[in-house]
């Protein structure tokens, strides 16, 4: 072969780099591989006619031809990754969606801010140890009122506007009732938490005939009165998530406990300034607690001497209206969704 | 219990402010409820003595004053009141001075007439709620005197709201020893020197009922002048303490109830006919009462009789036949224990609540009437005059309260309160509070004074101990206790997660009253009767929820009154069903849901939820709480439901709950809807599900088959799934339902199902074989039992 040969060669391999610069996609760039590098393409047939050449040119002449072969692979290759790239760019620009519209399916509801509230309380109690149980809604005298150390008559009745039915069954005024049904059937030691529905036969701004309370009580061989206010503490501090939460406790009476309490917090509101919420107070009264009175332990047959006890309830709404700042009790039952859906 | 400080002031005057007073009061537990200033702010009036009137010129109804008020000339005021009169002494508002409500009096002419002032009514000065004509004050009223000042009105008026078991302190004499327990200083003692009679003039007494009256006391007043008015001061202590001023004789026993607690009553003594008798009445006997109603009495109900009539209702109310009129001229004074245990509940059981049974009800010191009595005594000879007899007494010390004698022991004050106190401090606090102690061995003997009736026991006295030592001083402190926490099981029902099941699928949760309209009830749940209130607050509340679905219901048309087009409430509490004479007091868990299965959104078509999206909620709360395997649907018809779209849900042979969707003829007559889907689950019946148990996994590849067939349009999938289950046997790993189709590529009254079968053998490759041999199985299953074909 002489230098022609050569030259031509050259040719060959521009004129294949400049058709595979020319390919506009993948297929066309193949039809150039074909075109040049295939079982019959041009400088694969430049290998073949090696043979007609002196021997001695051989050597040089497939050097050339396997160096411009190695050059076109390397740009059809080059190519490739460019196009490849070029086509992934653009079917990403093409898969393109709007990130900002809203994501399908479901929207999830709530829960009853009651129950929220009912469901922060019951888990701090957990926490310190307290069990959950549950009694009747429709109860007779005897748990709700007689047990509980308020016989027939007694004054303490008339803070408490009972529903009643024909038969003298009652709907009960407190979860109180709760703490008998459990001290009739189980032996102390007893740590109990009882939330529920109650209801009082009374109706206005600051009333509805049914609400909820949780009453809570221990039973143990010692159960001081410092004791409860230890418990008190934590649960008030906790569910209102302020460590430095000031507690007041003002002595008062329940038929079922002595000494009794009640307990203010200060005014989670104001912080203790006085606001419309406290009244100007400064103080909000959250619950009524106390040591579990004698007599109670009489109905249950357990042996005040040997056993103490504390005991507290509370009203759930208040505490929710405290938490969230509801501030029209009527609403918790009016199941209104637009107020259902604040506490999603 | 409402009184003026400064008459509290007088019986115990420690120094303290208004509002330390009051912070103490609540603290130590006499409630605080109110603190009122005595009179409105005013200015500038003072008292004035009308010298003469003449008719104004120009007004009928006025009249030209003149009236000195204590100044060189005297001044000319128009006044319009009708009872103005030459010779008053009345409040007079100066040119300048300020009335309640920024009234301000200026120089005026009234029909051109000039006026330098106004002469005031009570209620102008804040003084009464309305007021017939200007106030009339005593002729001896200092002239010119202001009148703050002379009525004494910067004065504040305290509404403690006690707790039934103070009744001690329903007077001003009880808050006064209170108040000196506190503050460690003296109280005054009750100034009740014994009247000594000035007349032999008694009446005689039989009390027939000693257990229910103890005590006894009456005096004969005779010839007392009728038209004595009650002093300024005590007309203001008891305007002060709530009380309206009636007559001197009725104002002085009202007077003495304020300050010592002891309820009194007068009779007109003309008007008795024969002596005293305290008796129970007979049934049916009827008495007119001072607030002008007529009553029939009960034989439970203790009465103040004379031999012809009861003429009281004992410690609750006196009789009109006998009240002290305006002519009145002997009286006899009534001073008596009556025993709580008489009294509570009978003044409500009448329908009345009075100042008196209040007191009663909760306790009057039983050493305490003679006291009252020579008070009221010595009030009413000074202000109506008359001569007073001896005392009458008929007292039973055997039914009298006894006060008793309490152990109290060292170790148990701690052990209660859990605080370290020394004797000294015990022994302080109970002195202070009145009692008297007796050192032994292990603590002290107390008794209590008679007017601390509510102190029976021990852990009493420990309270007072607390109270007085101050809660706050009592230490917070974490014991630990031997009680058990009880968790509840891992496969217990769990409300809590069920209500966050439900909340994730888009359900808000509501909480309605558990009494209900037994109309609304009665269409939702025709068969059932409910159990009833006594006394509702109204009809629509009256009937106690036999069905959760009643308040749903009502929420869902509230709701969607309200332009919401998507209502998805549940809510879980008690149902009240009577079986015979048996109440159940069930636990439910119920839903509704009705409008879109989903919010409105740009991606999926809108679609109202039906009975199967329901259904898949019901599903997933049935896996969530039981075992969904151990539960089934089955067709069947409930009122409140559209018979072919119900179902009831079965846990083995227990029905659990309910489906479906509302009945139409329910629904027009509530006006909703027809698409309102309902769910009722009984929750006690789920729960303890098996635990999970493991299984080991295969390891050979699962092969799918998809088979359609034809059945009856009747035939029910779970027949179709349970023919395929007990034909494909243990390989039958999963059973896909992927469509079911009605119409017209397939003849009518038909319906074709497309399922897929996917099987797996636990320790070998199923060979197409095996899989052709279960797949005929099935089909020819199928056809034996469904009358199925394979669809062409």
């Amino acid at each position: 072969m002489n230098d022609n040969a050569v030259s031509g060669i050259d040719e060959l391999r521009d004129a294949a780099l400049d058709a595979l610069q020319g390919a506009a996609d993948l297929a066309a760039l193949d039809r150039v591989r074909v075109q040049y590098l295939g079982k019959s393409g041009l400088l694969t047939a430049q290998l073949k006619s090696l043979g007609a050449l002196p021997a001695d040119q051989r050597p040089a002449a497939g050097q050339a031809i396997n160096r411009a072969k190695a050059a076109v692979q390397q740009g059809i290759d080059a190519r490739k990754a460019g196009l490849e790239q070029a086509a992934l760019e653009q079917k990403l620009a093409d898969d393109r969606i709007d990130v900002t519209l809203p994501g399908r399916g479901q929207r999830s509801g709530g829960l009853h801010p009651v129950t929220r509230t009912l469901q922060r309380i019951e888990r701090l109690f957990q926490n310190a140890g307290f069990s959950i149980e549950e009694g009747p809604e429709v109860e007779d005298d005897y748990h709700n009122f007689e047990a509980l150390n308020i016989p027939a008559h007694h004054p303490a009745r008339a803070m408490h506007d009972t529903f009643y039915f024909d038969d003298g069954r009652l709907l009960r005024t407190h979860t109180s009732p709760v703490q008998i049904r459990v001290m009739e059937s189980r032996e102390p030691p007893l740590r109990i938490i009882a939330p529920g529905r109650v209801y009082r036969c009374d109706s206005d701004l600051t009333h509805t005939p049914m609400f909820h309370q949780v009453e809570g009580f221990l039973v143990d061989e010692q159960a001081t009165f410092a004791d409860l206010k230890g418990v008190l503490y934590d649960f008030l501090r906790n569910f209102f998530e302020q460590d430095d939460l000031k507690l007041r406790f003002r002595p008062s009476y329940f038929p079922f406990t002595e000494p009794s309490a009640e307990v203010d917090v200060q005014c989670v509101m104001c912080g203790g300034d006085g606001c419309r919420v406290c009244k100007q107070t400064g103080w909000l009264e959250v619950l009524g607690c106390g040591m579990i009175h004698p007599e109670v332990f009489r109905h249950v047959g357990i042996d005040s001497e040997r056993y103490l006890g504390y005991a507290f309830g509370m009203g759930v709404e208040r505490l929710a209206m405290l938490r969230y700042g509801v501030d029209d009790l009527r609403l918790y039952f009016e199941n209104d969704l637009r107020f259902l859906a604040q506490f999603s | 219990m409402r009184f003026s400080e400064a008459w509290l002031r007088e019986w115990v005057d420690p120094p303290i402010d208004t509002q330390q007073l009051v912070s103490q009061l609540s603290m130590s537990g006499l409630e605080v409820d109110a603190v009122e200033p005595a009179a409105a702010a005013f200015s500038g009036v003072v008292v004035g003595y009308v010298e003469a009137l003449d008719a104004h010129p120009d007004a009928e109804k006025l009249r030209v004053c003149r009236v000195d008020v204590g100044e060189q000339a005297p001044l000319q005021i128009v006044c319009g009141a009708a009872n103005v009169a030459a010779g008053m002494k009345v409040p007079v508002a100066m040119v300048g001075a300020r009335l309640p409500g920024d009234f301000k009096i200026k120089r005026a002419k009234l029909r051109g007439v000039e006026s330098l002032g106004m002469i005031c009514s009570a209620s102008e000065l804040g003084l009464a709620e309305s007021s017939d004509g200007i106030m009339v004050l005593p002729p001896e009223s200092p002239l010119g005197e202001d009148l703050r000042a002379f009525m004494a009105l910067d004065d504040q008026c305290i509404e403690l709201d006690l707790t039934p078991d103070r009744g001690d302190c329903l007077s001003v004499a009880g808050v006064a020893r209170e108040v000196g327990v506190l503050n460690r200083v003296n109280v005054r003692r009750s100034s009740a020197a014994a009247v000594a009679p000035a007349s032999d003039a008694r009446h005689a007494v039989e009390v027939r009922a000693e257990s229910a009256c103890p005590r006894y006391l009456c005096r004969v007043i005779s010839g007392i002048d009728p038209g004595a008015r009650t002093p300024l001061w005590m007309q203001e202590r008891l305007r002060r303490g709530g009380e309206r001023p009636i007559s001197a004789v009725v104002d002085v026993t009202n007077y003495v109830l304020l300050e010592l607690g002891q309820p009194l009553h007068a009779f007109d003594r003309d008007l008795l006919q024969g002596g005293i008798e305290v008796r129970m009445a007979r049934a049916g006997e009827p008495l007119a009462l001072l607030n002008g109603e007529e009553i029939a009495l009960r034989d439970d109900t203790l009465v103040i009789a004379d031999a012809a009539r009861p003429v009281a209702l004992a410690g609750i109310m006196g009789g009109s036949a006998t009240a002290v009129g305006e002519d009145s001229v002997n009286i006899l004074l009534e001073s008596a224990f009556f025993a709580p245990t008489a009294i509570t509940g009978k003044a409500r059981s009448y329908g009345l609540h009075t100042e008196s049974s209040h007191r009663f009800e909760r306790g009057v010191d039983p050493a305490l009437q003679e006291a009252a009595i020579e008070r009221a005594t010595a009030l009413l000879l000074d202000i109506v005059g008359g001569q007073a007899g001896p005392i009458v007494s008929a007292a039973s010390q055997a039914h009298l309260p006894q006060a008793p004698a309490l152990a109290l022991k060292r170790a148990r004050i701690s052990q209660v309160l859990g605080i370290e106190i020394g004797d000294e401090d015990v022994t302080d606090i109970l002195g202070r509070l009145g009692m008297s102690l007796e050192a032994v061995d292990d603590g002290w003997r107390v008794t209590p004074p008679t007017s601390r009736f509510d102190i029976l026991l021990e852990v009493d006295l420990i309270a007072e101990i607390g109270r007085i030592y101050g809660y706050d001083r009592i230490p917070v402190t974490h014991a630990r206790s031997a009680a058990v926490t009880r968790a509840p099981l891992e496969m217990s029902f769990d409300l809590d997660r069920c209500r966050q099941l439900l909340v994730d699928r888009g359900y808000h949760e509501a909480v309605t009253y558990s009494f209900v309209a037994p109309e609304l009830q009665s269409l939702v749940d025709p068969d059932s009767s409910p159990l009833c209130l006594a006394n509702p607050l109204s009809a629509e509340m009256s009937a106690m929820r036999t069905t959760l679905w009643v308040g749903l219901l009502q929420a869902a048309r509230q709701n969607l009154a309200r332009q919401q087009m998507r209502v998805r409430l549940f809510e879980s509490g008690l149902r009240f069903r009577r079986d015979g004479g048996d109440l159940h007091q069930e636990p439910m868990l119920a839903g509704l849901a009705v409008g879109p299965v989903q919010p409105e959104q740009w991606a999926e078509p809108g679609r109202a939820a039906d009975f199967f999206d329901l259904k898949a909620d019901l599903q997933a709360l049935l896996g969530a709480s039981a075992s969904a395997a151990e539960c089934r649907f089955e067709p069947a018809s409930h009122a409140a439901l559209h018979p072919g779209k119900s179902a009831r849900i079965l846990r083995g042979e227990r029905t659990v709950g309910w489906a479906g969707t509302i009945h139409p003829a329910l629904a027009s007559k509530l006006d909703l809807p027809e698409q309102v889907q309902l769910f009722e689950l009984m929750t006690s019946d789920l729960g303890s599900a098996p635990k999970p148990a493991f299984v080991q996994l295969s390891k050979y590849p699962s092969i799918r088959r998809d088979i359609a067939i034809v059945v009856d349009i009747g035939v029910a999938y779970a027949a179709v799934r349970g023919s395929i289950e007990a034909a494909a046997g243990e390989w039958l790993r999963d059973l896909v339902l992927f469509d079911v189709y009605v119409g017209d590529k397939i003849d009518s009254g038909r319906k074709s199902m497309a399922l897929g079968l996917i099987l797996q053998a636990p320790s070998q490759t199923l060979t197409d074989q095996e899989v052709e041999s279960v797949v005929g199985g099935v089909l020819r299953r199928l056809e034996a039992d469904c009358g199925a074909q394979l669809r062409s």
